[in-house]
């Protein structure tokens, strides 16, 4: 029982950093790097898009994701009861 | 009163701050030396890390960086932040529930080994000593502009001040100095940007006025861009390197951000393991801050920069101009004789030289803001590096005190012995790192930025497999982390020192410069210790039920040893 608990929490675990770390991976090395060019194409006040998400956006989503992280993994500790 | 007075004043005032602190906060067990009593709340240790994190690169020189190189500046920006999302989700949790004191703990306990063991200290004392060194050197360069002392001095007042309360209070009296220091640094880091971004965008916030337009309606980015063009610059917002490049330097200074000893040694002073993921959260947050200002005030004094000395008569320069001069990192040569500034990309006809590290530090003067504003950055800078000298030298003294005099040459040495030990490590790192920072070896600045390729290289498959594969074994960790830091070792001598034949950047392998091979070298790293655990035994099987347990959040115990 206790083992079969174990291996949900871990695959739901798993299931969540693959999920945020796409993100991670879409803001910084997407928009910021690889789809630089296409992405400074389109502006918002002085701003490339892409350059923007270089060197502004991709941090802000960095702390975001950080946070949904936290609160997903409470409320997953809290369902297991592992949030001694 | 003038920018020197000024500067004694707010630098006395805080020094005198770190100093009550580390008297309030001794420690007095190798626990609260090591991991400050494994009590500390998540917010403190979030600001505890920043403060920790951000050094004088950061402080002093990334906005410099940013400035001179324009959109490849963004690799430091992405790099140095994104890698906290790698600690957040994929180290720090995982690490704390293990509860050990540092790093080789870790590696040593879960490959069962003395081996990896060892060359977890080893790779530990390389990549910190390269670190620190560059951090003494910052206090050096900071006293010897404002408050006109020699720079050998400097670096003398900064090591007394470290020796104190490092030695003092270790990771207790360092946690709460960081929490003073990280508000001390980050207040400097902001007035100043405020300011500037009030003068030339008339918006407070400097994100926004990043995005914003001048006088005439001109968007600041636009104008710059223009401003490069007609002197023969890469464009600011494009930059430079290859694709392939900045993809690699990126990923090897996030990965390298999370393989740090002193950065993740960080996550073992909270509670519990929300704890950790909580002050993780902080950080980042904390450190958002200051990385987000720092390409607007890059932009800001690029600009201010290029429109004050181009084309200007050498006289008619203004005072910070000779001031920085003086210091020889401002040098100017009318090469056509003509008596004016002649800033420009071709290298034959180009007149000026501007170190890339003072664009911080002079350009509250270059804005001309009141001189208490010049005298704050110089007390943040200093917050800066002596928070990471710090944190730095606590990584090394228990490297030795604890990883190897405890775990391998004399395990039966009392709570009392280690803690003297511990001391006096910390002391020699001091003196070593003084002396480093006096009489600097050319390859210091080289290799601060390549310790992250060698904390990749190295750390973080070693950690991440340990977690993440339980079938991870000794023979893979280890031969994964020897080949992967001596790979990075060769290609960093052999394109930065010249060795082995040396080798200029046409000769790079499929272009990656150095700075980006630590993410090659991860990789190569990553495959050895796949492949090699698959065919040698199993971990045994109290090793697996460690891996099993630190999965699971509850019952993390205290830290111990």
């Amino acid at each position: 029982m206790e083992s079969e608990n174990r291996k949900k929490y871990w695959k739901k675990n798993l299931k969540y950093l693959a999920i945020l770390l796409s993100i991670w991976f879409l803001v910084s090395f997407g928009f910021g790097i690889l789809l630089v060019d296409e992405l400074n194409s389109i502006r918002f006040a002085g701003f490339k898009l892409g350059f923007w998400f270089a060197q502004q956006g991709a941090i802000y989503v960095f702390v975001i994701l950080i946070f949904v992280y936290i609160r997903l993994m409470n409320k997953l500790d809290k369902k297991f009861g592992y949030n001694n | 009163m003038s920018i020197q007075v000024w500067t004694w004043i707010l630098v006395g005032i805080t020094f005198t701050l770190y100093i009550g602190i580390a008297i309030r906060s001794r420690a007095g067990s190798t626990k609260e030396f090591y991991v400050a009593g494994g009590g500390v709340s998540p917010l403190a240790n979030g600001l505890a890390t920043a403060a920790d994190w951000m050094s004088a690169a950061s402080f002093i020189s990334m906005a410099g960086l940013i400035s001179f190189n324009g959109y490849d500046g963004s690799v430091y920006l992405m790099g140095w932040t994104g890698g906290y999302v790698l600690l957040a989700l994929l180290l720090a949790p995982y690490l704390r529930k293990f509860g050990k004191f540092t790093v080789p703990d870790f590696i040593g306990d879960r490959y069962y080994s003395n081996v990896a063991r060892s060359v977890a200290v080893f790779c530990a004392l390389l990549v910190s000593f390269t670190y620190v060194a560059g951090q003494m050197r910052g206090v050096g360069l900071v006293f010897s502009r404002f408050l006109e002392v020699d720079i050998n001095t400097g670096v003398i007042i900064g090591m007394i001040i470290v020796l104190f309360y490092a030695v003092l209070g270790g990771m207790k009296g360092i946690t709460y100095t960081q929490v003073a220091q990280y508000c001390v640094l980050i207040f400097a880091f902001m007035v100043p940007a405020i300011f500037i971004s009030i003068q030339m965008t008339g918006n407070p916030i400097p994100q926004l006025g990043f995005g914003g337009a001048d006088e005439n309606g001109v968007y600041l980015l636009d104008k710059l861009d223009g401003l490069h063009r007609e002197l023969g610059f890469a464009e600011y917002t494009s930059g430079s390197k290859t694709t392939l490049d900045v993809f690699l330097i990126t990923a090897a200074l996030m990965f390298g951000t999370a393989g740090l000893p002193h950065v993740i040694v960080r996550f073992f002073t909270v509670k519990k393991v929300s704890d950790a993921r909580k002050s993780a959260g902080w950080a980042l947050l904390l450190i958002a801050i200051l990385y987000t200002t720092a390409p607007a005030i890059s932009l800001f004094s690029r600009t201010n920069l290029i429109e004050t000395v181009s084309n200007e008569k050498y006289e008619k320069l203004p005072e910070w101009f000779s001031n920085w001069e003086k210091t020889g990192l401002i040098k100017f040569d009318d090469k056509n004789k003509d008596g004016r500034v002649q800033y420009v990309a071709d290298v034959s006809k180009n007149e000026l030289i501007v170190d890339k590290d003072i664009m911080v530090l002079a350009n509250p003067e270059i804005a001309g803001l009141p001189n208490w504003v010049i005298a704050l950055v110089a007390a943040g800078a200093l917050a800066a590096a002596l928070s990471t000298a710090a944190g730095l030298l606590l990584v090394i003294s228990a490297s030795v005190s604890h990883d190897f005099i405890k775990k391998m040459v004399n395990p039966n040495i009392t709570e009392k012995g280690e803690l003297v030990a511990a001391r006096l490590s910390a002391v020699v790192a001091v003196c070593v790192a003084g002396y480093f920072g006096i009489h600097p070896p050319d390859f210091v600045a080289a290799t601060v930025a390549l310790a992250f390729g060698l904390a990749a290289a190295s750390f973080f498959p070693a950690i991440i497999l340990g977690i993440f594969d339980k079938r991870m074994n000794k023979e893979g960790a280890i031969l994964g982390m020897v080949v992967g830091i001596l790979v990075m070792l060769f290609y960093m001598m052999k394109f930065k020192f010249d060795w082995f034949g040396g080798g200029s950047k046409e000769d790079w392998w499929f272009g990656i410069s150095p700075e980006g091979f630590g993410t090659i070298a991860m990789t190569i790293n990553f495959i050895i210790s796949i492949i090699i655990s698959r065919f040698t035994p199993s971990p045994p099987n109290d090793v697996q039920e460690i891996v099993e347990n630190i999965r699971i959040p509850s019952g993390a115990g205290k830290a111990t040893h």
